[in-house]
């Protein structure tokens, strides 16, 4: 039972990534601009944009081209880069572990912080604590991330000179190193996703704390702490844990803000780019990746609130 | 006897709006000595779990003990610290909550919940609770006592849970066990089995107990003691034979005529002047219904309903009776069309109606209405009384402003509700006023046949004793037939003609209504009748009501075999469990299916 409805998901979540790559595909085919066109720049002769469309396969139809291009992903090869000229294999593998580095720094740090926030406000509703919580975890997704970003380069790089504005990463730093360099962006980061799980968190533990088996076991004895981590937050995962995936997901697509501020080399501003020099297969790519990730991320999610479902787990 | 438990005043409140204090418990003292059960006893809202939960210390949210004390023993509960109190309750006070169900976390095997509080006030090792509890399980007659611990709440039943949760409230030898309408969730036939169970470790452990419950008949087997309570304020105490014998309060009479059982209504007079044999108003043929996926011949995977059969005449009421899970609400929704029959038909005056309402005609629709159990959500809380019967009224008679005005005021009167009452919103009425203003939506369509799905039982015992007299009104006054469906045989045998009894989705016993006054019937009917509880002491100890000790599940359930033989007493080995039984017709006229009345015969 509980293996035929994981199965269920994984192929759902498989579904939903193919009819993503059929839109992701037909969106950039809609896109304005002809690659050929840009390549060749202004000047170029019809025949020359004519020849070139042929040698990129620009002049196939349409369903010949997505099948190709999906037959090629699913070997591993999203295609050639019309800009660079580089296998887009190789120009994502060089950025994409930068972008999970600072994704995974992000959730390490986010995760337990927002998990603390979120429950403490619950165990102490109402308290003056609780109402803290609130307007700091409101504030956090009220200020966009640019100024949050800005003003930390300000304040830690520019008058403190405690860390460096810019994330620059040597192979050979020392674990310092590494810390101060991510310091900024992965702050940055946890402001716009820390608010968003910390409320998530409080909402599914407060909803736990109402119920009778809560007032039960405060009338057998059991102290608050006791009582929100070993009786209320079991039966508050499934929707923490969907919080949390909505929110880390955001982290690789939605860091583009804090790549370009502090010129960190991630998958997101090389979307950016991609799209501002046309440069349709780098763009799949990278769009197939984030709903990748974000299909993967939510399918971890809904797995672990099965699992956590003793119902599910114990028919 | 010193007393052990002692209440002298007691106050609680809440912050009004304004922020200003209203007592919700008043002035209510009362004393137990030890392994004495004091009963208080009430409605909803006269404050009964308030003072329940101020003896462990605890307040809910916004509440605030105000004044009084609690003395347990020589401790006086309300000078308790924080500290203090996290090491008093659950250990020298424990308590047994109303829904089990609701009271077990979903997340934990019941064993480390039933042995937590031990743990918790270290009074045993783990391994010392885990033996413990397993002898307090068997005491309580509970099955496999050894191996149910280490199953998940949702895997045992909800008898057993109510066990367990006794279980948990024993594992720290309380002083005092305070008990929360501790039976009301449970179907009398469960219910007679958890009261003996508690009442034999009541007197086994010499515990004091507290019993809170709506219910003076259960009061009556478990007390010593009882304190009536209303609006927070005690308006009778005494013992038990006292209260029982003397009530000395209006309210508490008022209490005992509700829980009398009395034939509100004289059985129809069809007499055989009436020539023309005249169809059934509503007739069901062989209607079988069900959850889960469709197998190939249309039937469902999990069939609630079993071929039922059943016919009623025009005017009269028939009453369907059974415990939870038996498939009577599914009857009443698959008559009103909610919940299409996966075969056999449902004919309104010789019409065949169709499975679903989609496929019914306004007419049709109009004609068949039903009454849902909680009026709370049956009626948006955000309308008007005006707007929830001018619904009906402009859908099925296109009435016009004046005439449904009219109309509403007119049925207003019906349901014995102030014609002010139309402007207010349904969320401000009381739990009453909404169920009548539920049984006027119905009225307002002028039906045939209105569908009653226990419209009584989320109601205290005075008010659904009124909305019964009200339907055994509406009856005189109104050509309506009704079909009532409880799990109350009292409320079934006060307003109805005709009885049908649902177990396991089968028709197993049906006939007129005197007939159901102590059987012999169906064995289950048997077991049903004599497991109400009397208004009288020591009716628990006296009653023959037993089902077998231990269901036996190894025995075939399925097929045609008689469903109910596993938990019956009266099962022949070589018959019940090797040939379906036949439906009979008893000497009284009683259709019943079970081969006994074939032996007897």
């Amino acid at each position: 039972m509980l293996m035929i409805l994981v199965a269920k998901r994984i192929l759902i979540a498989a579904f939903t990534l193919l009819l993503v790559s059929f839109v992701i595909f037909a969106i950039t085919s809609l896109l304005p601009g002809d690659a050929a066109q840009e390549l060749l720049g202004q000047s170029a002769t019809p025949e020359i944009v004519a020849e070139l469309r042929e040698q990129l396969g620009l002049n196939q139809p349409a369903h010949i081209r997505y099948l190709n291009w999906l037959g090629g992903l699913l070997t591993g090869d999203p295609g050639t880069s019309m800009v660079s000229n580089m296998p887009v294999k190789d120009i994502i593998g060089e950025r994409l572990p930068k972008s999970l580095i600072l994704a995974g720094l992000t959730a390490a740090v986010s995760v337990p912080l927002a998990l603390l926030i979120g429950i403490l406000s619950a165990m102490y509703r109402d308290s003056r604590l609780d109402r803290a919580l609130n307007v700091v975890t409101l504030s956090m997704i009220a200020v966009p991330e640019f100024l949050v970003a800005t003003i930390a380069v300000i304040v830690f790089a520019v008058q403190l000179r405690w860390l460096p504005s810019i994330t620059i990463v040597s192979p050979d730093a020392s674990f310092g190193e590494l810390a101060r360099a991510y310091a900024l962006p992965v702050m940055t980061l946890c402001f716009v996703v820390v608010a968003q799980m910390a409320r998530m968190t409080r909402a599914a533990v407060i909803n736990q704390l109402d119920s009778s088996y809560v007032e039960m076991a405060i009338l057998k004895g059991a102290r608050p702490t006791r009582i929100a981590l070993q009786h209320a937050l079991p039966n508050a995962i499934g929707p923490i844990v969907n919080a949390i995936a909505l929110s880390l997901s955001y982290l690789l697509g939605g860091a583009i803000i804090v790549e370009t501020i502090f010129n960190y080399p991630g998958v997101a501003s090389l979307m950016v780019n991609a799209v501002t020099s046309r440069d349709m297969p780098l763009l799949q790519a990278c769009a197939m990746i984030f709903s990748g990730a974000y299909l993967l991320m939510v399918l971890i999610a809904d797995i672990v609130a099965i699992i956590s479902n003793p119902k599910l787990r114990h028919q | 006897m010193s007393a052990v438990l002692q209440v002298n005043g007691l106050e609680v409140s809440v912050r009004g709006e304004r922020g200003e204090r209203i007592k919700i418990v008043d002035n209510v003292s009362f004393a137990a000595s030890k392994g004495e059960v004091l009963a208080l006893i009430g409605e909803s809202g006269s404050g009964k779990t308030t003072i329940a939960l101020a003896l462990m210390g605890y307040a809910r949210r916004g509440c605030t003990v105000s004044g009084g004390e609690i003395l347990i023993g020589d401790t006086d509960v309300l000078a308790l610290s924080r500290a203090e109190l996290f090491g008093f309750r659950g250990n020298r006070v424990s308590y047994v909550s109303q829904s089990a169900a609701a009271a077990f976390n979903p997340s934990k095997t019941i064993m480390d919940q039933v042995i937590e509080s031990a743990v918790l006030h270290r009074l045993s090792s783990k391994t010392e609770a885990r033996a413990k509890a397993i002898k307090i399980f068997e005491s309580l007659a509970l099955p496999n006592p050894e191996t149910i611990g280490n199953q998940y709440p949702h895997q045992v039943s909800g008898g057993q849970l109510q066990r367990l949760m006794a279980a948990m409230a024993l594992m720290s030898d309380p002083e005092v066990l305070v008990l929360d309408e501790p039976t009301t969730a449970l179907d009398v036939t469960t219910q007679i089995e958890v009261l003996r169970s508690f009442k034999k470790v009541v007197a086994d452990s010499g515990i004091t107990a507290v019993y809170v419950s709506h219910d003076l008949s259960v009061v009556a087997q478990m007390a010593d003691q009882i304190v009536v309570l209303k609006n927070g304020t005690v308006r009778e105490a005494g013992a038990t034979m006292q209260v029982l014998d003397a009530p000395s309060d209006e309210y508490t009479r008022s209490l005992m005529a509700a829980a009398k059982s009395i034939v509100r209504v004289q059985p129809q007079s069809l007499d055989a002047s009436d020539v023309s044999p005249a169809k059934p108003l509503l007739e069901l043929r062989g209607v079988t219904a069900g959850f889960g996926k469709t197998d190939r011949d249309g039937m469902p995977r999990f069939r609630v309903l079993h071929a039922v059969e059943l016919s009623l005449e025009r005017g009269s009421t028939l009453g369907i009776i059974g415990e939870s899970g038996c498939g009577k609400s599914t009857l009443a929704r698959t008559i009103a069309g909610l919940h299409p029959a996966a075969a056999g038909s449902v004919c309104l005056d010789g019409e065949t109606l169709a499975p679903h309402l989609s496929r019914r005609t306004r007419e049709q629709l109009r004609r068949v209405q039903i009454v849902f159990q909680n009026a709370d959500t049956a009626l948006n809380p955000a309308q008007t009384v005006e707007q929830v019967l001018g619904r009906p009224l402009a859908f099925y008679h296109g009435l016009s402003a004046d005439a449904a005005r009219k109309r509403i005021a007119r049925l207003l009167e019906q349901v014995k509700l102030p014609a002010n009452i139309a402007p207010r919103r349904c969320a401000e009425l009381s739990g009453g006023q909404k169920q009548r203003i539920n049984l006027a939506r119905a009225l307002a369509a002028d039906p045939d046949i209105i569908l009653c799905d226990e419209v009584t039982s989320a109601l205290d015992t005075v008010v659904g004793a009124a909305i019964l007299d009200l339907i055994a009104e509406l009856r005189r006054e109104l050509d309506v037939a009704f079909v009532f469906i409880s799990h109350d045989i009292s409320a079934v045998r006060s307003v109805c003609d005709d009885i049908l009894v649902l177990y396991a989705g089968r028709t197993v016993e049906i006939g007129k209504r005197d007939n159901f006054t102590g059987g012999p019937g169906h064995p289950y009917t048997d077991l049903l009748i004599s497991s109400v509880p009397e208004l009288r002491q020591g009716w628990l100890e006296e009653t023959h009501a037993k089902t077998v000790a231990e269901p036996n599940s190894s025995l075939p359930g399925n097929g045609d075999l008689c469903a109910f033989l596993d938990r019956c007493p009266v099962r022949q080995v070589g018959t019940c469990d090797k040939t379906p039984p036949p439906r009979l017709t008893h000497g009284n006229g009683n259709e019943v299916l079970c081969h006994l009345g074939q032996t007897k015969a």
